[in-house]
């Protein structure tokens, strides 16, 4: 008996050239194929900074003298602080920290050059926004060593004597919010905006491709409905779907990870609402314009990664130049971490949120205005 | 305003980029009829009937669909229309009853309830209504479709090949059921391929390459076409027919079962014409033609627009 060949080339090559064909054919895939690598290295290549500088910092400065000006313009040349704002009062501080305005308050006290002078070791104040550790960690660090080189110049004549020695000045840093460190305590509710994009999306994407594609719209065209009715209603059930997936990471967050819950659960849950409308319609607006299931699944991932990249989730948000900042902070989970981190860490209320929230808002509303204008009504 | 006047649309045009795909179609439908909308794939009977239920806007065209204007009013018109698509578009993973309802409450139907147990008992449902549609064979699929189709008390149903790949049983009480709904005074245009499905209507369109060729009774339309046709019996008849085809005077030598139809448009061109064949061996018999030999004609003498 003639044994068959294991491999014909000519089927096999009748394989390779469809596939071809195929992809020819998909350009929205094609272009995936393309387009993910482009992203992945101008957001990993360009975007991603693990070692953020240019931090802004705000000071509370109660003596302006010759040596406070020597230290601020230390720290300001040690390349991690830049200063954007000066305070008038303690309480101001607390709520530039909370609004996440700054990263760090230096505040200098009124008797600093006094006390300097003296010998007498004044104490430099440095709070930090430390809900992200590894966003402060490096600035934290190189406090002490910008702050005695800064001061050395001043050291002469009289004050030679303070030279050289490294305690002229007294150093206190507040890790405020999360003052272990542990990421975590960022990480796990991050997580939880991580999660909705991701899921919200990618489902409602499906959504309406499904029906294209398995010929349900063509019925349910034919009927009189309105492209709103159709679209809140597909996006109702899985809001429902979304606080499932809250609940468990809150309670994970709770019981498994302790991380501190400082502010109102309501208002998390409340925000966590327009957070998931807000990707319900991204992904409704997707399924308007994919062509089909696999596209849609696409665009999520399109949408995914940069969210994931560039909201501040997995590297510092002031760590990426401006152009990811700008890209950032459309992104509706750039946003809603700050909400999440704030209200839970932080302690936030209603008024710090609303900065955050309304930017969601408006995200959504463009969002569905164009899903809306996208739906197709009619076949063609 | 003629209340009895179910569709009346004139010069309906469709175009996708350069194709003309519903050239100008005039269509008149009284109610009660049941229309035959007849025409080889591809030659605009879905595109003419998704533009009658607003599913397509249309690019030219006038009328009224049950008294609303077919172009402004489709929003009116979805709600007293039932549309039976080509493809099964009902939710596979819903059940019967589930798929039913939920087309109720899309048309706001009084009693919904009720409207989905009888519309699930006439249509002899009862047993399966838990099953998921998905599960169904095609015969009933077919009835589930009409069932939801029927459950807002449409004055006019668009049937879109709906009998595709049903057996002839089931194809047969189906037919039974329209012209049961059409004595009701439901009105029906109902695409089909099949003969003795175009048999059965009241009134027959043909429509080729989005033209409107012949629009009448079967009667109408065989006598339109104004052929003759001869019946041929006995051995070797595909050598015959491929014979006659091409000679002047044949237009059309198509097999039939066991015998060959040969029709012309002209009598005496087709009998000069078959005059040397008609020896011993074949029995030649002039029939009637048939609606098969007038589409098989209309068909034949159409151009193909995409082949322009």
């Amino acid at each position: 008996m003639k044994q068959r060949p294991p491999l014909s080339f000519a089927r096999f090559w009748a394989i390779v050239l469809k596939e071809f064909v195929q992809m020819r054919r998909d350009r929205l895939t094609f272009g995936m194929i393309i387009g993910i690598p482009v992203v992945q290295l101008m957001l990993f290549g360009y975007a991603i900074n693990g070692d953020p500088k240019h931090l802004p910092t705000a000071v509370l400065m109660a003596d302006s003298s010759q040596y406070s000006r020597s230290l601020l313009s230390a720290l300001k040349n040690s390349d991690y602080f830049r200063f954007v704002r000066r305070l008038n009062s303690e309480n101001e501080a607390e709520k530039a920290l909370a609004r996440g305005d700054v990263q760090f308050v230096v505040t200098i006290p009124v008797d600093f050059s006094r006390k300097l002078l003296r010998g007498e070791k004044p104490t430099i104040l440095v709070e930090a926004d430390a809900t992200d550790p590894s966003a402060t960690g490096n600035a934290i660090a190189s406090l002490r060593t910008a702050i005695n080189s800064g001061l050395q110049n001043d050291f002469k004549g009289p004050l030679a004597f303070l030279a050289g020695s490294d305690a002229a000045v007294n150093l206190r840093v507040h890790a405020r919010y999360n003052p272990e460190g542990i990421s975590q305590f960022n990480i796990v509710p991050g997580l939880m905006g991580v999660v909705l994009t991701m899921t919200m999306v990618m489902i409602t994407g499906l959504a309406i491709t499904r029906e294209r594609e398995r010929g349900t719209m063509e019925n349910l065209l034919s009927m009189p409905t309105r492209p709103l009715e159709v679209l809140l209603g597909k996006i109702l059930p899985y809001i429902f779907v979304g606080y499932i997936q809250v609940g468990l990471i809150l309670i994970a967050a709770r019981f498994l990870f302790h991380v501190p819950m400082a502010g109102s659960i309501p208002l998390l849950l409340l925000t966590s609402l327009i957070f998931i409308a807000a990707n319900l319609a991204m992904g409704i607006t997707f399924s308007t314009l994919a062509k089909n299931q696999l596209q849609a699944v696409q665009m999520t991932f399109f949408f995914f990664l940069p969210s994931l990249l560039l909201s501040g989730f997995m590297f510092p948000f002031r760590g990426m130049p401006e152009w990811a900042q700008v890209i950032g902070e459309i992104l509706p989970l750039t946003h809603f971490l700050r909400i999440v981190r704030g209200i839970l860490l932080k302690g936030n209320g209603f008024s710090e949120v609303m900065l955050q929230l309304w930017q969601i808002v408006l995200f959504a509303a463009i969002v569905l205005t164009i899903g809306v204008k996208r739906y197709r009504k009619t076949l063609d | 305003m003629n209340g009895n006047i179910a569709i009346d649309v004139r010069g309906m045009t469709k175009r996708f980029g350069e194709h003309t795909v519903v050239n100008g179609i005039d269509l008149q439908m009284r109610s009660g009829e049941v229309c035959g909308f007849l025409g080889p794939n591809g030659s605009g009977k879905t595109t003419f009937i998704r533009m009658l239920c607003g599913l397509l806007a249309a690019d030219a065209g006038e009328g009224t669909c049950l008294g609303f204007d077919v172009i402004r009013e489709s929003e009116a018109i979805k709600r007293h229309i039932g549309y039976m698509t080509q493809r099964f578009s009902f939710y596979e993973d819903l059940s019967i009853v589930e798929n039913l309802d939920f087309v109720a409450r899309m048309y706001d139907v009084n009693n919904r309830r009720q409207a989905v147990q009888d519309s699930i008992e006439r249509l002899g449902l009862a047993a399966r209504q838990k099953q998921l549609a998905g599960e169904l064979s095609g015969g009933w699929k077919q009835r589930l479709a009409l069932a939801a189709c029927l459950i807002h008390n449409p004055r006019l149903l668009l049937l879109d090949e709906p009998t595709a790949g049903v057996d002839p049983k089931a194809r047969r009480d189906f037919w039974e059921q329209i012209h049961e709904l059409a004595g009701q005074g439901l009105t029906f245009l109902i695409t089909t391929h099949y003969m003795d499905e175009a048999e059965r209507c009241d009134r027959l369109a043909y429509l080729s390459y989005g033209n409107l060729l012949t629009h009448g009774t079967a009667a109408e339309v065989i006598a339109g076409a104004g052929l003759t046709t001869w019946s041929v019996s006995g051995s070797e008849l595909a050598e015959l027919a491929l014979q006659l085809r091409g000679i002047p005077g044949v237009n059309q030598a198509v097999a039939f079962g066991a015998r060959l139809h040969v029709s012309g448009t002209s009598q005496h061109l087709l009998e000069q014409a078959i005059a040397p064949f008609r020896t011993e061996q074949h029995t030649w018999q002039q029939v009637n033609p048939g609606l098969e030999d007038v589409f098989i004609h209309l068909m034949g003498t159409s151009q193909d627009n995409y082949t322009l």
